[in-house]
């Protein structure tokens, strides 16, 4: 069974009178453990169907299946305990509440699981040392470096052991080197946690560290190659 | 399902995080809680003195004044004429089924002289029945009888400030003071009762027997005369039924033809009481509507800092519904938040507003009485003006799409 099967997913955009077609019938397999990277111009649509693939959408046509559960036929509290357990996000601008430190970021998709206090710190632990950050658990987002920041929401991610993470553009507020740092971050999860990463980027030597790329244009997959 | 704990958490947090937002909402809350129970404990207090005043002053009064004399075509005021006797104030006891007592009066100012220390003040002649009139006990001693007043005894009751200007903190029943020259055996002390409604200090007095005051002191017009009668009926239903059996009996005692104008007049004090008592209330109610309109302005302050607030929090609730919480994990995260300040922000505010009102008291020397009702009232409005503008944008959040909220800007 596939992880992710996206069957002629479509979104529209009603504009005042205008329709807007952001994705025309996408269809679309994912494997537990893949890496994957979508790329594409901006307005190809890439994030848009990112955001469906997340649950923070909804397409207006199409199926979507998670694990084999049909996401459209879920209500919004389903929907967010599937973000809750199934998918860890990180985005661009790295989406940390500010003013709250470190270790209460990673432990937040915790406290709305309600795990138990005891459990959530040592899990919470456990991410923030996975992603290499001990020592600035109790650091507020401003006091931390950009690679820091999406180190900290990378933790957030993978905190409630999800067995997918979504990367929409993670580097694109980031230095080359940080940029590096991260990806090999997202690798060394891929391998060793089985986790599956599905990453959105326009850049193509973040793309190169994927084993499979998805590329779009106007809405629709004009490729789709697999690394050997 | 979700979990209390953890929401509760979770708001703490958000509140800790933005202390000044949290601040200011509370200020709101705390000035329109604190400014409503000032303003009413002032109007509660004002209308509680006016309410001991009448208690103070006996209850369901009458007084009996005569009429006005016209001389040469100009007619003087009210009480000039001298037309009551002692009579008539036994008539009216005896023969009005509505009246309980009658207290006769005649009255003046003397100096009143104990050793070497002297004071003047009013001096009224009257009968033991005033004292039931009045509702006024004694402290200490006894009263006059009525054996005192039909043989004019020179005794006297002395009123609490005639007794400290005189006597100090010694006892002076059983002490011959001088009144006009002439003495007297001190019987009894009166109770303390304090200002009149008017100001005037019920206090600074010397009751004696009224038949030595028209015999010793004051002198009369023509034999029995009194200046007034006071009246007290047996309750206040038959406040109305007494004024009206004195005004027929004592028409008939004084041979008034059907068509010619009483040569006295009946009033009725414990109305007059009444109708002050109202103003107050007016006053007090004119004070709360001050106030309303600062909690009203107060709830606009808290609407206007809950509805900024919680709608820059926008992407706040699109990152936390991004991470998996449900639509009521946002709901009661901002519930508990405005329930929260409005409880903290309400308690300040209530003790703002009781030790505002000690002080004006304080300052200004207007009694101030904190209601229970006001601070109910305060605080219950502030509350749930702060709980519904911090939950309806939260709200309205909660039900947005999270990509829209987290693209919110």
């Amino acid at each position: 069974m596939a992880l992710i099967e996206a069957k002629g997913i479509s979104k529209t955009y009603r504009l005042g009178d205008i329709d807007l077609k952001a994705l025309c019938e996408v269809s679309l397999t994912i494997d537990k453990g893949e890496f994957v990277a979508i790329m594409g111009p901006s307005g190809s649509g890439k994030s848009t169907f990112m955001n469906i693939l997340g649950c923070l959408d909804k397409p207006t046509g199409g199926k979507y299946l998670l694990e084999g559960t049909d996401v459209g036929k879920l209500d919004r509290d389903e929907l967010a305990g599937i973000r809750n357990k199934k998918i860890g996000f990180v985005f661009q601008g790295f989406n940390l509440l500010p003013r709250t430190s470190a270790f209460e970021n990673v432990e937040l998709p915790l406290l709305y699981d309600g795990i138990p206090a005891k459990e959530r710190s040592h899990k919470a632990m456990a991410a923030i040392k996975s992603v290499g950050l001990e020592g600035r658990e109790s650091h507020h987002p401003n006091q931390l470096s950009g690679g820091q920041q999406q180190r900290v929401a990378v933790a957030r991610a993978l905190v409630n052991n999800a067995p997918i993470i979504l990367a929409d553009e993670p580097t694109g507020n980031l230095d080359t080197k940080t940029s590096a740092e991260i990806m090999e971050l997202f690798v060394r999860l891929n391998i060793e946690s089985k986790i599956t990463i599905i990453l959105v980027t326009h850049e193509r030597d973040i793309a190169a560290y994927s084993r499979r790329v998805i590329r779009f244009l106007d809405g629709c997959i004009v490729s789709d190659e697999r690394k050997v | 399902m979700i979990n209390i704990p953890s929401t509760i958490k979770i708001s703490f947090r958000a509140l800790r995080v933005n202390k000044m937002r949290s601040a200011l909402t509370m200020l709101g809350i705390i000035i329109g809680v604190g400014a409503v129970i000032a303003m009413l404990a002032v109007g509660t207090g004002a209308s509680r003195q006016i309410e001991a005043q009448i208690s103070s002053m006996g209850s369901n009064l009458l007084m009996v004044v005569p009429g006005a004399t016209t001389s040469g075509g100009v007619r003087m005021g009210s009480g000039t004429q001298t037309t009551l006797t002692m009579a008539d104030s036994e008539a009216i006891r005896r023969e009005c089924p509505a009246v309980e007592e009658t207290g006769p009066v005649l009255s003046g100012v003397a100096q009143v002289i104990y050793g070497h220390q002297n004071w003047s003040t009013g001096v009224v002649g009257t009968t033991p029945g005033m004292l039931i009139v009045r509702d006024w006990a004694l402290s200490s001693g006894r009263p006059f009888t009525e054996q005192d007043v039909k043989s004019a005894t020179k005794v006297c009751l002395l009123g609490q400030t005639v007794v400290d200007n005189l006597f100090g903190d010694s006892d002076p029943v059983g002490k011959i003071i001088r009144i006009k020259n002439v003495p007297f055996a001190i019987f009894g002390v009166l109770e303390k009762k304090g200002q009149s409604a008017t100001g005037h200090d019920q206090d600074d007095t010397v009751y004696i027997p009224i038949t030595t005051a028209q015999k010793k002191m004051f002198g009369t017009a023509f034999p029995g005369m009194v200046r007034l009668i006071m009246v007290k009926a047996k309750s206040a239903k038959d406040l109305e039924s007494a004024e009206k059996q004195i005004n027929d009996l004592l028409r008939q005692r004084h041979r008034i033809a059907p068509k010619q104008d009483n040569d006295f007049t009946v009033r009725n004090l414990t109305q007059m009481m009444q109708a002050a008592e109202q103003s107050t209330k007016v006053m007090t109610l004119l004070l709360g509507a001050i106030a309303s309109v600062s909690l009203f302005v107060g709830g606009i302050g808290i609407m206007n800092i809950m509805l900024v607030s919680v709608t820059e929090r926008t992407r706040e609730i699109g990152i936390r519904m991004a991470i998996g919480a449900k639509t009521w994990d946002i709901r009661l995260q901002f519930i508990i938040e405005a329930l929260t300040l409005s409880l903290i922000g309400g308690l300040i505010g209530i003790i703002i507003g009781v030790t505002g009102s000690k002080i004006l008291s304080m300052l200004a020397g207007w009694p101030t009485i904190v209601a229970p009702l006001s601070i109910i009232l305060a605080f219950g409005f502030s509350g749930l003006v702060g709980i519904f503008f911090g939950f309806y944008p939260a709200y309205k959040a909660s039900l947005l799409n999270p990509i829209d909220a987290l693209r919110y800007e």
